[in-house]
């Protein structure tokens, strides 16, 4: 007989049934009714009426039913809070009974029980098992205290359990230990920064005797526990790692893991010329290869986890690309992340067997991992230059099985290609245009168009194929028809004579028939800048583009790092800082890699950094995602729809500084300079660089220009003494000044003449409300009355305490002058640049944390002409007035400066400015943020 | 920790819930019906599934989907590794798992899963404590405890769950002792076209069914350890004495266990048992293909290689088959569109007459050539032959004074083992 017995029903109503049954005098009868109604429940029935009957049955010798019972109420103890109290008693004296298994099943079910009440008379039973004689009893009241936790944090609190708890560490059975570690980690997930596992060398030693001991379950939660652990130096890391090595031999996957995480990340400190360095590399390498040969859910986290680890630690897996390729049965999901870590292990020595592979692939049934197969040839040719050539001719075998989607993904690829080498591979075009009536993907379509605008000199029917694109115009998605607008520019200024009349009717679609604000925009601009300056519209729509970057979707190296701290969690699956999704994360800790021991310099030698990282290359900045990526836009993607505006009303402070601020200072300031002209930068920043084109651009290349012509020792930049104040205004008082930072301190340099008859005394200087609270820091020091038609300079201290108030533009200042004569008021402008802090450097880490926080339409972006400095100078320069070149890196023979900016009141501007050698212009990307 | 478990059929029945933390409703579901609605088939279900409150963890075994709710960061391998030992003890203890014998056992399965975890942390997962306090059915305990109204719960604290042994219980006797070791290998491989190896790896386990008197000790070596240099142990074997010694030493659990798992990776030579030519081919017009399969021995070190099938995932466009085998059996499932092709034993003396399987194949009429390649499957059997070349020294026993019975078995299988066409 089995259980399903407990099924039937009957025609006199089940519920009422079970009732006589549960009441009846046999025990045995009683037995089999608290299983019908647990198994009536397990199906999901609702049988909460009988509770009163059920919970009768409770005070029995036989340990069967008291599970039962028990089972019973943790299901319905909720909806019958009053009934439930009944039990108490039982439960209570069940915690006192000899039988350590009664005794551990009576405080384990009472923390099930999740009724306000109950917890009340569940304290001092739970307090008496956990100082329990038996470890069995100790160690289940140790997971009851953070059941109770999650009911009543405060009263758990309060009754000094976390304590207790915090000791039971440090018990003799290590099964205890474990289950004191797992309740102690849960708890502190809801609190960030209790402190609860206080890790210190004493208890990192005793969870590591206790992990030799304890179950699996209890292996994983210590060495999760390990994890946050960050060893004084590397000789105790060594001694970590040592000890969780051999935990890379478990059968359970999950333990493996968890030990790699502890591994991956003590590894940091230890120095690379270490033998023992080296040893561990390679034990890492087998025990991630078994993880594959496991279930396919297991593999596939297990794949997701190696993604990273691939990225971080290239060396480990680089001879393992076999045990990647793909089996025609494994599920899609662990295909599709095979073939992304083939590509990230692709290299010169194996590009072979890869493409081989690959092109297998792009055969297969399932559409996706074709798809993706394709791709995948494309990142190889990128990533892998000797392969260019074998890739593409690939890539044209797959376009002649004329299967549709392979098609459409090679021409997206071969796009890519292009960008990667130009003029290298462009007879390939002319298959390409066999292809495009098949195309009826975006993605694809707009790859294509792309091709016939940038190589339109060399396709003798360019325009017939682009005009046969702009029939069904209104049809095309935003993607295509952006690239299409874009195209047909291109080819009018590549063959003017014969495609006016297209690129007028595109502009005309483009601009008048279209809904669409890009489109519209992007439109317009183009439109005045081919009716204003030719010249100029052919600079910047057949301006040379950035080359694409190899490592295209690689992991942005500070949230690598992060992750790398997250291996085995579900962070590692997502790919994503735990902040950015665990509900319920109050403040989840942003955890970092361990210093590399040696590198004592930390934060002060951007060299070395604090990641450890030191064998990646200088910078860390993103390679293309953020960065490059908006640049990239310029023809490919969808437009970004990010307009930076001028306006000067923007509703935050930190907009301001942006919009109307600086660019009001970079202009209006020291503007007009004629040898600065303004350039454009992104398609999408046009309409700002048009409207203010002569004033963008002028405050830093000042900086630039003045301090480079000269040769002034470089340090703050001083501009002349300029008329603030005329004499016909101010009763013969002539008042001309400036604006210095000397060591820290704001100045304001004036220089006061009497251009009238009488002598002038009793000076005093006050400021009204402006936007950065600026304040004269003393009284104005003229000790000596001014006699006629003598000059002197007084320079006054100023500080930024003073009431704020938003001015228009921002950097203005009122200034009341009062001297025996009259008072009298002027305005003046001071250069934002005296308010740029010396601590202005930001830690690299935070630089890249918070250039990507900073969103995207907080970025402007200008260009600097006619600079004749390096990068380098640029970078001294700058510094002398306190804008701080946090990285450099090189791309493509141009050098990236990645600099920031702190103000006074706290705001931090970010910029990454691309200086072409050779190249007398420069363009600044800025981002900014409000620390408040 | 894990908050919820709901077991699904492959029909989208829930059949099943349990909760270990508060009740959370099974209206959670649906994000995983929509999930598996998405796949196509179940084996391609993601295994982590991500809702606006939870994270569905789940695997697929038996036809039943295991679905865990969980709600805060939990490594989801530890989650899947319970799951699938939440499938490993129901298989122990009803002997499959299937969601009949789960709906016949739900008193069991309600208790067995109360005890494998405890506020979704894992309490008892080891089968032999498991079995101390809750003892499997059998039908004559449930006639025995009809009729002395005895229960099939343990009323003792299981002796295994303190003490640094947490495998074996304790005063375990037999009057025959005996300990056998089954050492499995399963190939791996990816042939190409032409014949050629692609990617060729062992998975090897080593298999025991030891049913010995008391606390003993054993020691087993090998005569080529140097062989495993991936290995994953039990949780009794003692590491240290394997990095030192390359010997395995244990006090082993009762019963069947597996005592290791190794890995042979693809950078050493993995011989190749058998020999396949093959060629498949639709032609342009006609509706029409070709087949033609030759399956020889190659590398059986003697052996002879047995239970060979053939397993062939035609394209949807193939309508019927009319093939001629000249050894063995063959079999075309218009539905499933499998070809299977049941060789039996490869003669390895009658080098002339391999079996071959040739003949044409039919396709849907007016339907265009099919684009992909199937590929095929092969299983194989040899028995007395790990093809890895391994070999178990001696065991040795200490600690008690009888003298067991012990015994070594080798066989090699075909695990997923692919030839591309």
């Amino acid at each position: 007989m089995t259980d399903s017995k407990y099924f039937t029903t009957t025609k006199k109503g089940e519920i009422f049934e079970l009732k006589a049954e549960l009441n009846s005098d046999k025990k045995e009868k009683k037995k089999e009714a608290v299983k019908k109604v647990i198994a009536s429940m397990t199906v999901g029935k609702d049988v909460s009426a009988l509770f009163p009957d059920v919970v009768n049955c409770m005070q029995t010798d036989n340990l069967e039913l008291k599970k039962l019972v028990y089972l019973y109420l943790m299901n319905y103890a909720k909806s019958q809070p009053d009934m439930a109290i009944m039990a108490v008693n039982t439960f209570v004296k069940d915690c006192e009974d000899p039988n350590p298994l009664i005794r551990a099943l009576a405080v384990r079910t009472m923390g099930c029980i999740r009724v306000d009440k109950i917890t009340e008379y569940l304290c001092e039973p739970l307090r008496k098992c956990l100082k329990d004689e038996d470890p069995y009893v100790r160690k289940t009241a140790a997971v009851c205290v953070a059941k109770l936790h999650d009911i009543n944090a405060q009263l758990v609190e309060d009754q000094g359990f976390l304590d207790t708890l915090k000791d039971l560490i440090s018990d003799s059975n290590p099964m205890v230990v474990a289950n004191a570690v797992a309740a102690l980690s849960e708890i502190a997930e809801s609190h960030p920064n209790s402190n609860l596992l206080d890790l210190n060398p004493q208890t990192i030693n005793k969870l590591l005797t206790a992990l030799n001991e304890c179950t699996e379950w209890g292996q994983i939660f210590i060495l999760d526990c390990l994890a946050n652990y960050t060893p004084r130096d590397d000789r105790e890391s060594q001694s970590i790692c040592e000890r969780v090595t051999p935990r890379l031999s478990h059968a359970n996957s999950a333990v493996v893991l968890s030990a790699v995480k502890v591994l991956m990340k003590f590894m940091e400190m230890l120095p690379k010329d270490l033998d023992y360095y080296g040893t561990l590399l390679k034990k890492l390498a087998p025990p991630l290869v078994t993880l594959l040969s496991a279930e396919p859910e297991l593999q596939y986290v297990a794949l997701r986890n190696i993604n990273l680890i691939v990225q971080k630690r290239p060396e480990i897996l680089k001879h393992e690309m076999k045990v990647f390729f793909v089996k025609y049965n494994d599920p899609i999901y662990v295909k599709l992340e095979k073939l992304d870590i083939m590509i990230r292990l692709a290299s010169q020595a194996n590009i072979a067997q890869v493409l081989a592979e690959l092109k297998e692939y792009a055969t297969e049934v399932d559409v996706d991992f074709v798809r993706k197969a394709v791709r995948a040839i494309g990142r190889c040719a990128i990533k892998v230059e000797q392969s260019a050539e074998r890739c593409v001719s690939t890539l044209l075998d797959l376009i002649q099985t004329k299967v549709n989607y392979v098609v459409q993904e090679a021409i997206v690829v071969i796009k890519d290609i292009f960008r990667k080498y130009p003029n290298k591979y462009e007879s390939v075009i002319a298959t390409l245009c066999e292809n495009l009536d098949s195309l009826d993907e975006p993605e694809a379509r707009a790859a294509m168009i792309w091709i016939v605008g940038e190589y339109a000199e060399r396709i003798d029917n360019a325009d017939e194929l682009l005009e046969s694109f702009l029939e069904g115009f209104h049809d095309e998605s935003t993607q295509v028809q952006l690239q299409l607008l874009t195209a047909i520019v291109k080819l009018f200024l590549k063959k003017p004579t014969e495609t006016q009349e297209l690129v007028q009717q595109v502009l005309s679609l483009a601009t008048q028939d279209s809904d669409n604000p890009d489109l519209r925009d992007r439109g317009y601009i183009y439109w005045r800048l081919l009716s204003t300056d030719p010249v100029a519209a052919k600079e910047v729509v057949l301006a040379e583009k950035p080359l694409i970057s190899e490592e295209t979707d690689l992991i942005e190296p500070t949230l690598l790092d992060e992750l790398i701290c997250h291996i085995g969690t579900l962070a590692s699956v997502y790919h994503k800082p735990p902040s950015a999704f665990v509900e319920g994360s109050r403040g989840v800790q942003h955890k970092r890699l361990p210093a590399r021991a040696g590198s004592g310099e930390s934060a002060e030698s951007p060299e070395v950094g604090q990641s450890g990282t030191s064998e990646a290359p200088p910078a860390v900045i993103p390679s293309q995602g953020d960065l490059l990526g908006d640049l990239l836009n310029l023809d490919l993607a969808p437009a970004t729809t990010t307009v930076p505006s001028v306006q000067p009303s923007m509703q935050m402070g930190a907009m301001d500084l942006l919009g109307g601020g600086l660019d009001s200072l970079l202009g209006g300031d020291i503007g007009g300079s004629p040898s600065m002209g303004a350039a454009l930068g992104a398609p999408a920043a046009m309409p700002a660089a048009l409207s203010n084109a002569p004033a963008v651009g002028g405050g830093l290349g000042d900086l630039f220009d003045l301090g480079g012509g000269v040769g002034m020792p470089t340090g703050f930049y001083v501009a002349p003494k300029t008329l603030f104040l005329p004499a016909m205004k101010a009763k013969g008082l002539e008042i001309s000044g400036t604006f210095a930072r000397r060591g820290g301190i704001i100045q304001m340099d004036l220089s006061l003449t009497n251009k009238a008859m009488s002598v002038m005394t009793d000076f005093a200087i006050q400021f009204n409300r402006n936007s950065f609270g600026l304040a004269p820091a003393g009284p104005l020091q003229v000790l000596t009355p001014l006699t006629p038609n003598q000059t002197i300079d007084v320079s006054l201290p100023l500080g930024t305490t003073g009431p704020v108030m938003k001015m228009e533009p921002l950097n203005n200042l009122q200034v009341a002058v009062k001297n025996n004569i009259d008072v009298f008021y002027f305005s003046c402008q001071y250069p934002l640049s005296l308010l740029f802090v010396e601590d202005g450097k930001m830690e690299r880490q935070v630089f890249l944390a918070t250039w990507k926080d900073i969103p995207n339409d907080n970025e402007a972006q200008f260009q600097i002409k006619d600079v004749h400095l390096n990068s380098d100078a640029a970078s001294n320069k700058l510094q002398g007035s306190n804008i701080f070149t946090i990285a450099k890196r090189t791309v493509d023979a141009q050098d990236m400066l990645y600099q920031s900016i702190k103000l006074t009141n706290g705001i931090w501007v970010l910029a990454e400015m691309r200086v072409q050698t050779g190249n007398p212009n420069y363009t600044v990307n800025r981002n900014k943020e409000s620390c408040q | 920790m894990i908050h919820s478990l709901f077991l699904i059929n492959n029909v989208g029945d829930l059949f099943l819930e349990k909760h270990w933390k508060s009740v959370i409703s099974r209206s959670v579901c649906d994000y995983f019906f929509e999930a598996r609605e998405k796949a196509g088939e179940p084996d391609n279900v993601p295994p982590v599934i991500r809702t606006p409150h939870h994270y569905l963890i789940n695997i697929y075994r038996d036809k039943i989907f295991f679905v865990s709710v969980i709600q805060t960061e939990v490594p989801p391998l530890f989650v899947i590794e319970f799951l699938h030992r939440v499938a490993e003890t129901f298989q122990d203890y009803f002997g499959e798992c299937s969601e009949t014998t789960i709906k016949e056992n739900m008193v069991i399965v309600y208790e067995l899963l109360e005890e494998m975890l405890d506020n979704g942390f894992p309490l008892a997962t080891e089968s032999n404590i498991l079995k101390e306090l809750i003892r499997p059915p059998n039908i004559l305990r449930t006639m025995v405890n009809t009729i002395t109204g005895s229960s099939n719960v343990g009323e003792t604290l299981p002796t295994g769950q303190l003490s640094t042994i947490p495998w074996r219980r304790a005063g375990v006797k037999y009057t025959n002792n005996e300990a056998y070791f089954d050492v499995v290998e399963e190939i791996d491989a990816i042939l190409d076209k032409s014949g050629t190896t692609v990617f060729a790896e062992i998975q090897g386990v080593i298999d025991a069914c030891v049913k010995l008197s008391g606390m003993p000790d054993l020691t087993l070596s090998f005569m080529n350890p140097r062989l495993l240099d991936d290995v994953s142990f039990h949780p009794c074997v003692r590491y240290k004495r394997w990095e030192s010694e390359r010997v395995i030493s244990f006090i082993p659990p009762d019963g069947n266990f597996q005592l290791m798992s190794y890995h042979i990776s693809a950078q050493n030579l993995v011989a190749i048992p058998v020999y396949v030519k093959q060629n498949i081919s639709f032609f342009e017009s006609g509706s029409s293909g070709r087949l033609d399969i030759t399956v020889s021995p190659k590398q059986t070190m003697g052996k002879v290689v047995e239970c060979v099938v053939v397993t062939i995932h035609m394209p949807k466009v193939v309508l019927s088959a009319s093939l001629n085998a000249t050894q063995g059996t063959y079999k075309y499932d218009p539905l499933t569109k499998i070809l299977v092709w049941d060789i039996g034993k490869l003669n390895p003396q009658n080098t002339q007459k391999q079996p071959n399987l040739k003949g044409s194949l039919s396709l849907q009429s007016g339907a265009p050539k099919p684009e992909e390649n199937p590929s095929l499957n092969i299983d194989l059997k040899i028995q007395q032959l790990a093809i890895s070349g391994l070999k178990v020294n001696r065991l040795d026993m200490y600690g008690e004074k009888y003298k067991p019975f012990k015994g070594v078995k080798y066989v090699t299988k075909a695990g997923k083992f692919q030839v591309r066409t």
